[in-house]
Protein backbone atom coordinates (compact mmCIF):
# COMPACT_ATOMS: atom_id res chain seq x y z
CA UNK A 1 0.00 0.00 0.00
CA UNK A 2 2.80 2.39 0.75
CA UNK A 3 3.80 1.56 -3.12
CA UNK A 4 0.34 2.77 -4.24
CA UNK A 5 0.47 5.86 -1.98
CA UNK A 6 3.88 6.91 -3.14
CA UNK A 7 3.05 6.55 -6.59
CA UNK A 8 -0.22 9.06 -5.83
CA UNK A 9 1.77 11.54 -4.14
CA UNK A 10 4.22 11.34 -7.00
CA UNK A 11 2.08 11.82 -9.36
CA UNK A 12 -0.22 14.37 -7.76
CA UNK A 13 3.04 16.64 -7.44
CA UNK A 14 3.45 16.41 -10.73
CA UNK A 15 -0.13 16.72 -12.56
CA UNK A 16 1.47 19.72 -15.09
CA UNK A 17 4.11 17.41 -16.29
CA UNK A 18 1.63 14.71 -16.60
CA UNK A 19 -0.81 16.90 -18.92
CA UNK A 20 2.39 18.22 -21.17
CA UNK A 21 3.76 14.59 -21.61
CA UNK A 22 -0.12 13.48 -22.18
CA UNK A 23 -0.29 15.90 -24.61
CA UNK A 24 2.83 15.48 -26.64
CA UNK A 25 1.82 11.57 -26.47
CA UNK A 26 -1.25 12.04 -27.50
CA UNK A 27 -0.01 14.27 -30.36
CA UNK A 28 1.93 11.42 -31.49
CA UNK A 29 -0.98 9.24 -32.21
CA UNK A 30 -2.90 11.49 -33.78
CA UNK A 31 -0.27 12.95 -36.02
CA UNK A 32 0.76 9.23 -37.12
CA UNK A 33 -2.98 7.88 -37.29
CA UNK A 34 -3.74 10.41 -39.30
CA UNK A 35 -0.47 10.19 -42.01
CA UNK A 36 -0.50 6.55 -41.88
CA UNK A 37 -5.11 6.21 -42.56
CA UNK A 38 -4.09 8.74 -45.44
CA UNK A 39 -1.13 6.84 -46.87
CA UNK A 40 -2.70 3.15 -46.00
CA UNK A 41 -6.05 3.96 -47.42
CA UNK A 42 -5.02 5.70 -50.46
CA UNK A 43 -2.70 2.83 -51.38
CA UNK A 44 -5.37 0.39 -50.74
CA UNK A 45 -7.87 1.61 -53.12
CA UNK A 46 -4.72 1.74 -55.27
CA UNK A 47 -3.85 -1.95 -55.02
CA UNK A 48 -7.32 -3.53 -54.78
CA UNK A 49 -7.49 -4.57 -57.99
CA UNK A 50 -3.90 -5.16 -58.92
CA UNK A 51 -2.47 -8.69 -57.09
CA UNK A 52 0.88 -7.76 -57.51
CA UNK A 53 1.08 -4.07 -56.51
CA UNK A 54 -0.98 -5.09 -53.32
CA UNK A 55 1.52 -8.42 -52.24
CA UNK A 56 4.52 -5.38 -52.60
CA UNK A 57 2.86 -2.96 -50.66
CA UNK A 58 2.13 -5.35 -47.85
CA UNK A 59 5.28 -6.73 -47.89
CA UNK A 60 7.35 -3.21 -47.83
CA UNK A 61 4.46 -2.33 -44.67
CA UNK A 62 5.19 -5.50 -43.04
CA UNK A 63 9.13 -4.93 -43.16
CA UNK A 64 8.47 -1.48 -41.46
CA UNK A 65 7.06 -3.65 -39.09
CA UNK A 66 9.35 -5.98 -38.17
CA UNK A 67 12.25 -3.28 -37.89
CA UNK A 68 13.43 -3.05 -34.60
CA UNK A 69 11.80 0.20 -33.09
CA UNK A 70 14.79 1.56 -31.29
CA UNK A 71 16.84 1.21 -34.76
CA UNK A 72 14.11 2.69 -36.75
CA UNK A 73 13.74 5.62 -34.67
CA UNK A 74 17.66 6.25 -34.70
CA UNK A 75 18.18 6.28 -38.53
CA UNK A 76 16.31 9.12 -38.65
CA UNK A 77 18.30 11.56 -36.72
CA UNK A 78 20.73 12.26 -39.64
CA UNK A 79 17.97 13.43 -42.04
CA UNK A 80 15.50 15.43 -39.74
CA UNK A 81 17.46 16.00 -36.26
CA UNK A 82 16.03 15.24 -32.86
CA UNK A 83 12.74 15.73 -31.93
CA UNK A 84 8.98 15.17 -33.15
CA UNK A 85 10.27 14.43 -36.78
CA UNK A 86 12.13 11.12 -36.55
CA UNK A 87 9.58 9.50 -34.08
CA UNK A 88 6.87 10.78 -36.02
CA UNK A 89 8.46 9.39 -39.22
CA UNK A 90 9.06 5.99 -37.51
CA UNK A 91 5.64 5.62 -35.90
CA UNK A 92 3.84 6.23 -39.22
CA UNK A 93 5.74 3.75 -40.91
CA UNK A 94 5.08 0.91 -38.21
CA UNK A 95 1.15 2.44 -38.15
CA UNK A 96 0.76 1.38 -41.60
CA UNK A 97 0.59 -2.42 -41.95
CA UNK A 98 -2.58 -2.89 -39.52
CA UNK A 99 -4.57 -0.33 -41.61
CA UNK A 100 -3.17 -1.16 -45.21
CA UNK A 101 -4.07 -4.93 -44.54
CA UNK A 102 -7.47 -4.04 -43.11
CA UNK A 103 -8.16 -1.42 -46.13
CA UNK A 104 -7.63 -4.22 -48.78
CA UNK A 105 -9.21 -7.04 -47.10
CA UNK A 106 -12.33 -4.53 -46.83
CA UNK A 107 -12.32 -3.21 -50.44
CA UNK A 108 -11.87 -7.42 -51.40
CA UNK A 109 -14.46 -8.02 -49.22
CA UNK A 110 -17.18 -6.53 -50.89
CA UNK A 111 -19.67 -8.66 -53.13
CA UNK A 112 -19.11 -8.90 -56.80
CA UNK A 113 -22.55 -8.84 -56.85
CA UNK A 114 -23.02 -5.52 -55.24
CA UNK A 115 -20.31 -4.25 -57.55
CA UNK A 116 -22.10 -5.61 -60.89
CA UNK A 117 -24.99 -4.21 -59.88
CA UNK A 118 -23.87 -0.93 -58.76
CA UNK A 119 -22.06 -0.63 -62.05
CA UNK A 120 -25.18 -2.33 -63.97
CA UNK A 121 -27.21 1.09 -62.63
CA UNK A 122 -24.45 3.45 -63.95
CA UNK A 123 -22.48 4.61 -60.85
CA UNK A 124 -19.06 5.29 -62.20
CA UNK A 125 -15.66 4.15 -60.79
CA UNK A 126 -15.22 6.94 -58.47
CA UNK A 127 -18.72 6.81 -57.22
CA UNK A 128 -19.02 3.34 -56.96
CA UNK A 129 -15.04 3.75 -54.57
CA UNK A 130 -16.86 6.67 -52.67
CA UNK A 131 -20.95 4.99 -52.35
CA UNK A 132 -20.25 1.57 -52.27
CA UNK A 133 -16.69 0.31 -51.80
CA UNK A 134 -15.72 2.89 -49.09
CA UNK A 135 -18.48 2.19 -46.93
CA UNK A 136 -18.59 -1.28 -46.93
CA UNK A 137 -15.03 -1.49 -46.46
CA UNK A 138 -15.16 1.38 -43.77
CA UNK A 139 -15.86 -0.75 -40.65
CA UNK A 140 -13.09 -2.86 -41.54
CA UNK A 141 -10.68 -0.07 -42.37
CA UNK A 142 -11.72 1.45 -38.74
CA UNK A 143 -11.02 -1.84 -36.97
CA UNK A 144 -7.11 -1.44 -38.76
CA UNK A 145 -6.89 2.19 -37.64
CA UNK A 146 -7.68 0.84 -34.09
CA UNK A 147 -5.13 -1.64 -34.17
CA UNK A 148 -2.49 0.90 -34.88
CA UNK A 149 -3.72 3.19 -32.48
CA UNK A 150 -2.95 0.79 -29.25
CA UNK A 151 0.82 0.04 -31.49
CA UNK A 152 1.33 3.76 -31.56
CA UNK A 153 0.43 4.42 -28.10
CA UNK A 154 2.80 1.92 -26.91
CA UNK A 155 5.40 2.47 -29.56
CA UNK A 156 5.61 6.09 -28.49
CA UNK A 157 7.42 6.01 -25.38
CA UNK A 158 10.25 5.21 -27.56
CA UNK A 159 10.54 8.80 -28.54
CA UNK A 160 11.37 10.22 -25.37
CA UNK A 161 15.15 8.24 -27.05
CA UNK A 162 15.42 11.12 -29.61
CA UNK A 163 14.24 13.66 -28.02
CA UNK A 164 10.65 13.89 -28.83
CA UNK A 165 9.39 13.80 -25.21
CA UNK A 166 5.86 12.04 -24.38
CA UNK A 167 4.61 10.07 -21.46
CA UNK A 168 8.18 7.78 -22.39
CA UNK A 169 9.46 10.57 -20.50
CA UNK A 170 9.00 8.92 -16.95
CA UNK A 171 9.85 5.95 -17.92
CA UNK A 172 12.92 6.88 -19.36
CA UNK A 173 14.04 8.81 -16.13
CA UNK A 174 12.84 6.33 -13.99
CA UNK A 175 15.18 3.88 -15.66
CA UNK A 176 18.10 6.43 -15.30
CA UNK A 177 17.82 6.67 -11.83
CA UNK A 178 17.37 3.11 -10.59
CA UNK A 179 17.51 2.57 -7.00
CA UNK A 180 17.56 6.07 -6.50
CA UNK A 181 14.45 7.83 -4.63
CA UNK A 182 11.17 8.04 -6.87
CA UNK A 183 12.72 6.00 -9.69
CA UNK A 184 9.91 3.06 -9.67
CA UNK A 185 6.74 5.47 -8.97
CA UNK A 186 8.20 7.37 -12.52
CA UNK A 187 8.28 4.08 -14.30
CA UNK A 188 4.92 3.27 -13.05
CA UNK A 189 3.06 6.28 -13.54
CA UNK A 190 4.30 6.10 -17.36
CA UNK A 191 3.52 2.92 -17.86
CA UNK A 192 -0.02 3.41 -16.17
CA UNK A 193 -0.79 6.56 -18.20
CA UNK A 194 -0.06 4.89 -21.56
CA UNK A 195 -2.42 2.07 -20.80
CA UNK A 196 -4.77 4.73 -19.35
CA UNK A 197 -4.65 6.57 -22.73
CA UNK A 198 -4.72 3.53 -25.05
CA UNK A 199 -7.90 2.56 -23.08
CA UNK A 200 -9.38 5.75 -23.52
CA UNK A 201 -8.69 5.87 -27.22
CA UNK A 202 -10.19 2.73 -27.70
CA UNK A 203 -13.31 3.41 -26.18
CA UNK A 204 -13.60 6.30 -28.57
CA UNK A 205 -12.61 3.53 -31.49
CA UNK A 206 -15.45 1.65 -30.58
CA UNK A 207 -17.68 4.80 -30.48
CA UNK A 208 -16.45 6.09 -33.65
CA UNK A 209 -16.78 2.38 -35.38
CA UNK A 210 -20.15 2.11 -33.99
CA UNK A 211 -21.43 5.69 -35.08
CA UNK A 212 -20.17 5.59 -38.18
CA UNK A 213 -21.02 2.44 -39.58
CA UNK A 214 -24.61 1.54 -41.55
CA UNK A 215 -26.78 -0.73 -38.93
CA UNK A 216 -27.42 -2.57 -42.87
CA UNK A 217 -23.68 -4.16 -42.01
CA UNK A 218 -23.98 -4.19 -38.05
CA UNK B 1 -43.82 -4.51 -88.39
CA UNK B 2 -42.85 -3.51 -84.65
CA UNK B 3 -40.95 -1.05 -83.90
CA UNK B 4 -36.94 -2.38 -82.69
CA UNK B 5 -36.06 -0.65 -79.32
CA UNK B 6 -33.00 -2.29 -79.65
CA UNK B 7 -30.74 -3.66 -82.64
CA UNK B 8 -27.60 -5.30 -82.41
CA UNK B 9 -25.88 -5.56 -85.85
CA UNK B 10 -23.44 -8.28 -86.06
CA UNK B 11 -22.19 -7.63 -82.67
CA UNK B 12 -19.64 -9.95 -81.33
CA UNK B 13 -17.30 -10.31 -78.67
CA UNK B 14 -14.03 -11.96 -78.59
CA UNK B 15 -12.18 -12.04 -74.82
CA UNK B 16 -8.38 -10.96 -75.55
CA UNK B 17 -6.40 -14.20 -75.17
CA UNK B 18 -9.10 -16.52 -77.03
CA UNK B 19 -9.13 -16.84 -80.74
CA UNK B 20 -13.11 -18.37 -80.71
CA UNK B 21 -15.62 -15.66 -79.91
CA UNK B 22 -17.68 -15.47 -76.90
CA UNK B 23 -20.24 -13.79 -79.08
CA UNK B 24 -19.77 -14.50 -82.82
CA UNK B 25 -21.94 -11.47 -84.87
CA UNK B 26 -24.96 -11.80 -83.54
CA UNK B 27 -28.52 -9.62 -84.96
CA UNK B 28 -30.95 -9.33 -82.83
CA UNK B 29 -33.96 -6.94 -82.81
CA UNK B 30 -36.10 -6.16 -79.49
CA UNK B 31 -39.18 -5.06 -79.81
CA UNK B 32 -40.91 -2.37 -78.18
CA UNK B 33 -42.85 -3.16 -75.16
CA UNK B 34 -41.99 -7.32 -75.45
CA UNK B 35 -40.33 -9.90 -73.51
CA UNK B 36 -37.93 -11.29 -75.51
CA UNK B 37 -36.17 -14.15 -73.40
CA UNK B 38 -32.76 -15.29 -74.62
CA UNK B 39 -32.55 -19.18 -73.44
CA UNK B 40 -29.70 -21.84 -73.86
CA UNK B 41 -27.43 -24.39 -72.52
CA UNK B 42 -24.89 -22.75 -69.98
CA UNK B 43 -21.75 -21.23 -71.85
CA UNK B 44 -23.87 -20.79 -74.77
CA UNK B 45 -23.25 -16.46 -74.28
CA UNK B 46 -26.43 -16.16 -73.69
CA UNK B 47 -25.79 -13.82 -70.51
CA UNK B 48 -22.67 -12.27 -72.55
CA UNK B 49 -25.19 -11.69 -74.93
CA UNK B 50 -27.37 -9.65 -72.45
CA UNK B 51 -24.12 -7.13 -70.78
CA UNK B 52 -23.11 -6.55 -74.28
CA UNK B 53 -26.58 -4.37 -74.89
CA UNK B 54 -25.50 -2.30 -71.24
CA UNK B 55 -21.75 -2.41 -72.29
CA UNK B 56 -21.36 -4.34 -69.41
CA UNK B 57 -19.12 -6.08 -72.04
CA UNK B 58 -17.68 -4.40 -74.31
CA UNK B 59 -18.47 -5.60 -77.61
CA UNK B 60 -15.77 -6.23 -80.04
CA UNK B 61 -17.33 -5.81 -82.73
CA UNK B 62 -20.68 -4.42 -84.79
CA UNK B 63 -22.79 -1.54 -84.00
CA UNK B 64 -25.62 -1.30 -80.83
CA UNK B 65 -28.93 0.99 -81.49
CA UNK B 66 -30.70 1.86 -78.56
CA UNK B 67 -34.00 3.91 -79.49
CA UNK B 68 -32.85 4.21 -82.93
CA UNK B 69 -29.16 6.02 -81.79
CA UNK B 70 -25.96 4.08 -82.25
CA UNK B 71 -25.04 4.02 -78.83
CA UNK B 72 -22.11 1.39 -79.28
CA UNK B 73 -19.81 4.02 -78.15
CA UNK B 74 -21.58 6.86 -75.66
CA UNK B 75 -20.54 7.02 -72.24
CA UNK B 76 -21.47 3.38 -70.90
CA UNK B 77 -22.34 5.08 -67.12
CA UNK B 78 -25.56 7.26 -69.16
CA UNK B 79 -26.10 4.47 -71.17
CA UNK B 80 -26.97 2.00 -68.01
CA UNK B 81 -28.98 4.95 -65.85
CA UNK B 82 -31.71 4.48 -68.85
CA UNK B 83 -31.80 0.49 -68.60
CA UNK B 84 -32.50 -1.62 -65.65
CA UNK B 85 -30.41 -4.24 -65.08
CA UNK B 86 -31.51 -7.25 -62.49
CA UNK B 87 -28.97 -10.24 -62.01
CA UNK B 88 -29.54 -13.24 -60.39
CA UNK B 89 -27.88 -12.32 -56.81
CA UNK B 90 -29.70 -9.22 -56.75
CA UNK B 91 -26.56 -7.42 -55.20
CA UNK B 92 -28.70 -5.08 -52.99
CA UNK B 93 -26.36 -2.14 -51.14
CA UNK B 94 -26.32 -3.56 -47.47
CA UNK B 95 -25.58 -0.34 -46.30
CA UNK B 96 -28.04 1.14 -47.45
CA UNK B 97 -32.36 1.22 -46.65
CA UNK B 98 -34.70 -0.28 -49.01
CA UNK B 99 -35.43 3.75 -50.21
CA UNK B 100 -32.00 4.27 -50.93
CA UNK B 101 -31.43 1.28 -52.96
CA UNK B 102 -34.76 2.01 -54.66
CA UNK B 103 -33.44 5.90 -55.17
CA UNK B 104 -29.97 5.00 -56.59
CA UNK B 105 -30.93 5.83 -60.11
CA UNK B 106 -32.92 8.69 -59.73
CA UNK B 107 -30.71 10.15 -57.63
CA UNK B 108 -27.77 9.79 -60.04
CA UNK B 109 -29.84 11.43 -62.21
CA UNK B 110 -30.54 14.52 -59.83
CA UNK B 111 -34.18 13.91 -58.98
CA UNK B 112 -35.18 16.68 -56.51
CA UNK B 113 -36.02 14.71 -52.99
CA UNK B 114 -39.67 15.06 -52.94
CA UNK B 115 -40.21 13.37 -56.53
CA UNK B 116 -37.51 10.82 -55.50
CA UNK B 117 -39.70 10.25 -52.11
CA UNK B 118 -42.58 9.54 -54.01
CA UNK B 119 -41.20 7.20 -56.90
CA UNK B 120 -39.80 4.98 -54.25
CA UNK B 121 -43.13 4.49 -52.46
CA UNK B 122 -45.02 3.88 -55.38
CA UNK B 123 -42.12 0.97 -56.02
CA UNK B 124 -42.46 -0.55 -53.14
CA UNK B 125 -46.10 -1.24 -53.85
CA UNK B 126 -45.66 -1.78 -57.25
CA UNK B 127 -43.76 -4.56 -56.18
CA UNK B 128 -46.07 -5.88 -53.40
CA UNK B 129 -44.36 -4.97 -50.20
CA UNK B 130 -45.17 -2.06 -47.94
CA UNK B 131 -43.40 1.31 -47.99
CA UNK B 132 -44.68 1.79 -43.97
CA UNK B 133 -43.18 -1.58 -42.91
CA UNK B 134 -39.70 -1.81 -45.71
CA UNK B 135 -39.08 1.61 -46.34
CA UNK B 136 -36.52 2.37 -43.82
CA UNK B 137 -35.66 -1.50 -43.57
CA UNK B 138 -31.74 -2.81 -44.67
CA UNK B 139 -31.56 -5.31 -47.21
CA UNK B 140 -30.24 -8.26 -44.63
CA UNK B 141 -33.69 -8.21 -42.87
CA UNK B 142 -35.47 -9.19 -46.13
CA UNK B 143 -36.51 -12.70 -47.62
CA UNK B 144 -35.21 -13.69 -50.74
CA UNK B 145 -38.34 -13.27 -52.22
CA UNK B 146 -38.57 -9.72 -50.85
CA UNK B 147 -35.00 -8.92 -51.61
CA UNK B 148 -35.92 -9.98 -55.36
CA UNK B 149 -38.54 -8.04 -55.31
CA UNK B 150 -37.02 -4.83 -53.81
CA UNK B 151 -34.15 -5.66 -56.88
CA UNK B 152 -36.77 -5.20 -59.34
CA UNK B 153 -38.18 -2.17 -57.73
CA UNK B 154 -34.43 -0.71 -58.07
CA UNK B 155 -33.75 -1.59 -61.36
CA UNK B 156 -37.01 0.46 -62.15
CA UNK B 157 -35.84 3.35 -60.06
CA UNK B 158 -35.52 6.08 -62.66
CA UNK B 159 -38.58 4.51 -64.75
CA UNK B 160 -36.24 2.93 -67.36
CA UNK B 161 -38.12 1.64 -71.32
CA UNK B 162 -35.87 -1.07 -71.02
CA UNK B 163 -35.13 -3.89 -68.49
CA UNK B 164 -32.60 -6.32 -68.91
CA UNK B 165 -33.22 -9.25 -66.11
CA UNK B 166 -30.38 -12.39 -66.09
CA UNK B 167 -32.03 -15.65 -64.65
CA UNK B 168 -33.63 -12.98 -62.00
CA UNK B 169 -35.44 -15.88 -60.31
CA UNK B 170 -33.33 -18.41 -60.29
CA UNK B 171 -32.24 -18.60 -56.60
CA UNK B 172 -35.40 -18.41 -54.93
CA UNK B 173 -36.99 -21.83 -53.90
CA UNK B 174 -40.04 -23.18 -57.19
CA UNK B 175 -42.57 -21.41 -55.01
CA UNK B 176 -41.62 -18.12 -54.64
CA UNK B 177 -39.94 -18.23 -58.44
CA UNK B 178 -43.80 -18.95 -59.22
CA UNK B 179 -45.29 -16.05 -57.35
CA UNK B 180 -42.50 -13.97 -58.33
CA UNK B 181 -42.89 -14.87 -62.23
CA UNK B 182 -46.79 -14.18 -61.65
CA UNK B 183 -46.04 -10.96 -60.02
CA UNK B 184 -43.96 -9.94 -62.61
CA UNK B 185 -46.08 -11.10 -66.07
CA UNK B 186 -49.13 -8.85 -64.11
CA UNK B 187 -46.75 -6.05 -63.47
CA UNK B 188 -45.77 -6.23 -67.27
CA UNK B 189 -49.34 -6.21 -68.35
CA UNK B 190 -49.42 -2.24 -66.86
CA UNK B 191 -46.01 -1.25 -67.47
CA UNK B 192 -45.11 -2.66 -71.27
CA UNK B 193 -41.50 -2.59 -70.71
CA UNK B 194 -39.22 -3.42 -73.00
CA UNK B 195 -37.85 -6.63 -71.26
CA UNK B 196 -34.72 -9.05 -72.36
CA UNK B 197 -34.60 -11.76 -69.69
CA UNK B 198 -31.99 -14.56 -69.43
CA UNK B 199 -32.97 -18.01 -68.43
CA UNK B 200 -31.38 -21.62 -69.16
CA UNK B 201 -35.00 -23.05 -68.09
CA UNK B 202 -37.09 -23.52 -70.88
CA UNK B 203 -40.17 -23.97 -69.00
CA UNK B 204 -39.64 -20.57 -67.90
CA UNK B 205 -38.84 -19.18 -71.04
CA UNK B 206 -42.12 -20.40 -72.75
CA UNK B 207 -44.00 -18.97 -69.79
CA UNK B 208 -42.47 -15.47 -69.59
CA UNK B 209 -41.38 -14.35 -73.21
CA UNK B 210 -43.12 -13.07 -75.66
CA UNK B 211 -40.76 -14.22 -78.07
CA UNK B 212 -37.50 -16.39 -77.04
CA UNK B 213 -34.39 -16.79 -79.22
CA UNK B 214 -32.96 -20.05 -78.25
CA UNK B 215 -28.96 -19.69 -78.33
CA UNK B 216 -26.48 -22.26 -79.19
CA UNK B 217 -22.84 -21.58 -78.78
CA UNK B 218 -20.83 -18.35 -79.37
CA UNK B 219 -24.55 -17.01 -79.17
CA UNK B 220 -25.64 -18.00 -82.59
CA UNK B 221 -29.44 -17.92 -82.51
CA UNK B 222 -30.81 -21.42 -83.70
CA UNK B 223 -34.77 -20.16 -83.40
CA UNK B 224 -36.02 -16.93 -82.83
CA UNK B 225 -39.63 -16.91 -82.17
CA UNK B 226 -43.25 -17.10 -80.10
CA UNK B 227 -43.41 -20.10 -78.07
CA UNK B 228 -46.28 -21.38 -79.51
CA UNK B 229 -44.27 -21.15 -82.80
CA UNK B 230 -41.26 -22.76 -81.45
CA UNK B 231 -42.61 -25.92 -79.57
CA UNK B 232 -44.85 -26.41 -82.65
CA UNK B 233 -42.26 -26.37 -85.44
CA UNK B 234 -38.63 -26.87 -83.95
CA UNK B 235 -36.19 -25.64 -86.60
CA UNK B 236 -33.60 -27.76 -85.67
CA UNK B 237 -31.92 -30.57 -84.37
CA UNK B 238 -30.45 -28.68 -81.80
CA UNK B 239 -33.57 -27.14 -80.60
CA UNK B 240 -35.82 -30.14 -81.16
CA UNK B 241 -33.06 -31.50 -78.16
CA UNK B 242 -33.11 -28.16 -76.26
CA UNK B 243 -37.08 -28.38 -75.64
CA UNK B 244 -36.48 -31.88 -74.65
CA UNK B 245 -38.82 -34.87 -74.61
CA UNK B 246 -42.29 -33.91 -72.98
CA UNK B 247 -42.99 -31.31 -75.91
CA UNK B 248 -47.25 -32.29 -74.65
CA UNK B 249 -45.79 -31.22 -71.26
CA UNK B 250 -44.52 -28.56 -72.17
CA UNK B 251 -47.61 -27.34 -74.49
CA UNK B 252 -49.01 -26.81 -70.97
CA UNK B 253 -46.71 -24.14 -70.14
CA UNK B 254 -48.83 -22.20 -73.65
CA UNK B 255 -51.78 -22.21 -71.60
CA UNK B 256 -52.52 -19.88 -68.50
CA UNK B 257 -54.62 -20.95 -65.37
CA UNK B 258 -56.81 -17.42 -66.16
CA UNK B 259 -57.46 -19.19 -69.63
CA UNK B 260 -59.26 -22.54 -69.11
CA UNK B 261 -62.76 -22.76 -67.65
CA UNK B 262 -62.62 -23.43 -63.77
CA UNK B 263 -64.48 -26.07 -62.16
CA UNK B 264 -66.17 -25.06 -59.19
CA UNK B 265 -66.91 -26.94 -55.50
CA UNK B 266 -68.99 -25.95 -52.66
CA UNK B 267 -67.41 -23.31 -50.53
CA UNK B 268 -68.23 -22.12 -47.05
CA UNK B 269 -66.94 -19.03 -45.44
CA UNK B 270 -65.28 -18.40 -42.02
CA UNK B 271 -66.83 -18.05 -39.35
CA UNK B 272 -69.02 -21.02 -39.61
CA UNK B 273 -69.81 -23.81 -37.73
CA UNK B 274 -69.50 -27.86 -37.90
CA UNK B 275 -73.34 -28.02 -38.35
CA UNK B 276 -73.28 -25.67 -41.56
CA UNK B 277 -69.94 -27.38 -43.10
CA UNK B 278 -72.05 -30.78 -42.54
CA UNK B 279 -75.01 -29.69 -44.48
CA UNK B 280 -72.35 -27.94 -46.85
CA UNK B 281 -70.95 -31.71 -47.59
CA UNK B 282 -74.03 -33.29 -47.11
CA UNK B 283 -75.60 -30.98 -50.61
CA UNK B 284 -72.41 -31.28 -52.49
CA UNK B 285 -72.85 -34.90 -52.65
CA UNK B 286 -70.00 -35.91 -49.73
CA UNK B 287 -67.57 -33.83 -51.98
CA UNK B 288 -65.21 -31.97 -50.36
CA UNK B 289 -66.01 -28.42 -49.91
CA UNK B 290 -63.66 -25.68 -49.15
CA UNK B 291 -63.34 -23.51 -45.93
CA UNK B 292 -62.79 -19.87 -46.81
CA UNK B 293 -61.45 -17.20 -44.59
CA UNK B 294 -63.16 -13.90 -43.78
CA UNK B 295 -61.22 -12.03 -47.14
CA UNK B 296 -62.46 -15.32 -49.60
CA UNK B 297 -58.99 -16.51 -49.09
CA UNK B 298 -58.54 -20.77 -49.17
CA UNK B 299 -57.78 -22.05 -46.20
CA UNK B 300 -58.62 -26.11 -45.78
CA UNK B 301 -60.62 -29.16 -47.92
CA UNK B 302 -62.96 -30.54 -45.36
CA UNK B 303 -64.83 -34.08 -45.49
CA UNK B 304 -67.26 -35.65 -43.41
CA UNK B 305 -64.36 -37.72 -41.79
CA UNK B 306 -62.47 -35.01 -41.66
CA UNK B 307 -64.81 -33.75 -38.94
CA UNK B 308 -65.14 -36.09 -36.95
CA UNK B 309 -61.40 -36.88 -35.91
CA UNK B 310 -61.43 -32.83 -34.71
CA UNK B 311 -64.04 -30.56 -33.29
CA UNK B 312 -61.73 -27.62 -34.26
CA UNK B 313 -62.67 -26.18 -37.73
CA UNK B 314 -59.24 -24.81 -37.80
CA UNK B 315 -57.20 -27.78 -37.97
CA UNK B 316 -60.02 -30.42 -39.37
CA UNK B 317 -59.37 -31.82 -43.15
CA UNK B 318 -56.25 -30.92 -44.94
CA UNK B 319 -54.61 -27.24 -45.82
CA UNK B 320 -54.71 -25.63 -48.58
CA UNK B 321 -51.09 -25.42 -48.89
CA UNK B 322 -50.76 -24.48 -52.73
CA UNK B 323 -52.74 -22.01 -54.53
CA UNK B 324 -52.87 -21.49 -58.53
CA UNK B 325 -52.68 -17.84 -59.78
CA UNK B 326 -54.31 -16.94 -62.86
CA UNK B 327 -50.68 -15.94 -64.42
CA UNK B 328 -49.53 -20.03 -63.56
CA UNK B 329 -49.09 -22.02 -66.82
CA UNK B 330 -51.20 -24.99 -66.45
CA UNK B 331 -47.62 -26.97 -66.28
CA UNK B 332 -47.58 -24.93 -63.07
CA UNK B 333 -51.07 -26.14 -61.91
CA UNK B 334 -50.63 -29.64 -62.72
CA UNK B 335 -47.65 -29.74 -60.15
CA UNK B 336 -49.78 -28.30 -57.70
CA UNK B 337 -52.07 -30.49 -58.36
CA UNK B 338 -49.81 -33.09 -57.46
CA UNK B 339 -49.29 -31.43 -54.31
CA UNK B 340 -52.64 -30.88 -53.66
CA UNK B 341 -54.04 -33.07 -50.51
CA UNK B 342 -57.39 -33.43 -52.47
CA UNK B 343 -55.80 -33.95 -55.65
CA UNK B 344 -57.53 -30.60 -57.44
CA UNK B 345 -55.91 -27.09 -57.75
CA UNK B 346 -57.56 -23.89 -56.22
CA UNK B 347 -57.14 -21.22 -58.15
CA UNK B 348 -56.84 -17.72 -56.47
CA UNK B 349 -57.27 -13.92 -57.83
CA UNK B 350 -54.07 -11.89 -57.59
CA UNK B 351 -55.58 -10.90 -54.10
CA UNK B 352 -55.37 -14.46 -52.70
CA UNK B 353 -59.29 -14.93 -53.15
CA UNK B 354 -61.17 -17.91 -54.18
CA UNK B 355 -61.65 -18.20 -58.37
CA UNK B 356 -62.50 -21.52 -59.09
CA UNK B 357 -60.44 -25.15 -58.78
CA UNK B 358 -58.69 -26.75 -61.76
CA UNK B 359 -59.45 -30.64 -62.06
CA UNK B 360 -57.44 -33.31 -62.90
CA UNK B 361 -59.71 -34.17 -65.75
CA UNK B 362 -59.80 -30.44 -67.22
CA UNK B 363 -56.22 -31.11 -67.83
CA UNK B 364 -56.43 -34.62 -69.28
CA UNK B 365 -58.77 -33.56 -71.80
CA UNK B 366 -56.57 -30.85 -72.42
CA UNK B 367 -53.33 -33.36 -72.54
CA UNK B 368 -55.60 -34.76 -74.82
CA UNK B 369 -55.96 -32.40 -77.24
CA UNK B 370 -52.78 -31.36 -77.44
CA UNK B 371 -51.38 -34.84 -77.86
CA UNK B 372 -54.07 -34.96 -80.90
CA UNK B 373 -52.80 -31.92 -82.41
CA UNK B 374 -49.08 -33.55 -82.14
CA UNK B 375 -50.33 -36.69 -83.51
CA UNK B 376 -52.07 -34.95 -86.58
CA UNK B 377 -49.07 -32.64 -87.56
CA UNK B 378 -46.60 -35.35 -87.37
CA UNK B 379 -48.71 -37.02 -90.23
CA UNK B 380 -49.32 -34.10 -91.92
CA UNK B 381 -45.12 -34.16 -91.91
CA UNK B 382 -44.37 -37.23 -92.91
Amino acid sequence: MDGVRSLIDYMLSRVDEIITATGEHLWYVIATLVTATIISVSVGIWVRHRPFPREIALGIASVFLTLPSLALFVIFIPLTGLGFMPAYIALTMYAILPILRNTVTGLNGVSPAVLESARGMGLSNVQRLWKIELPLAWPVIVTGVRVSMLLTTGVASIAVLVGGGGLGDFILSGLRRLGLPNSFEAMWAGTLLIIALALVLDAIFIFIRRFTTSPGLR
Amino acid sequence: MPEALIKLEKVSKTYPGTQIPAVAELDLEIYKGEILVLVGPSGCGKSTTLRLINRMIEPTGGRIYFEGEDVTDVNPDQLRRKIGYVIQQIGLFPHRTIAENIATVPQLLGWDKAAIDARVDELIETVGLDPKIHRDRYPKELSGGQAQRVGVARAMGADPDVLLMDEPFGAVDPITRDRLQNEFLRLQQELHKTIVFVTHDIDEAIKMGDRIAILQEQSVIAQHDTPERILAHPKTKFVEDFLGSGATLKGLNLMRAGEVELDDVTTIQAPTSRDAVLKAIESSGGQWVLMLDEKGIPKRWLDRRSLDTTDSLDQAGKAVQVTVEPEDTLRDALEKMLQSAVGTACCVNPDGSYRGVVRVETLVALIDQLQTAERDRQAAMS
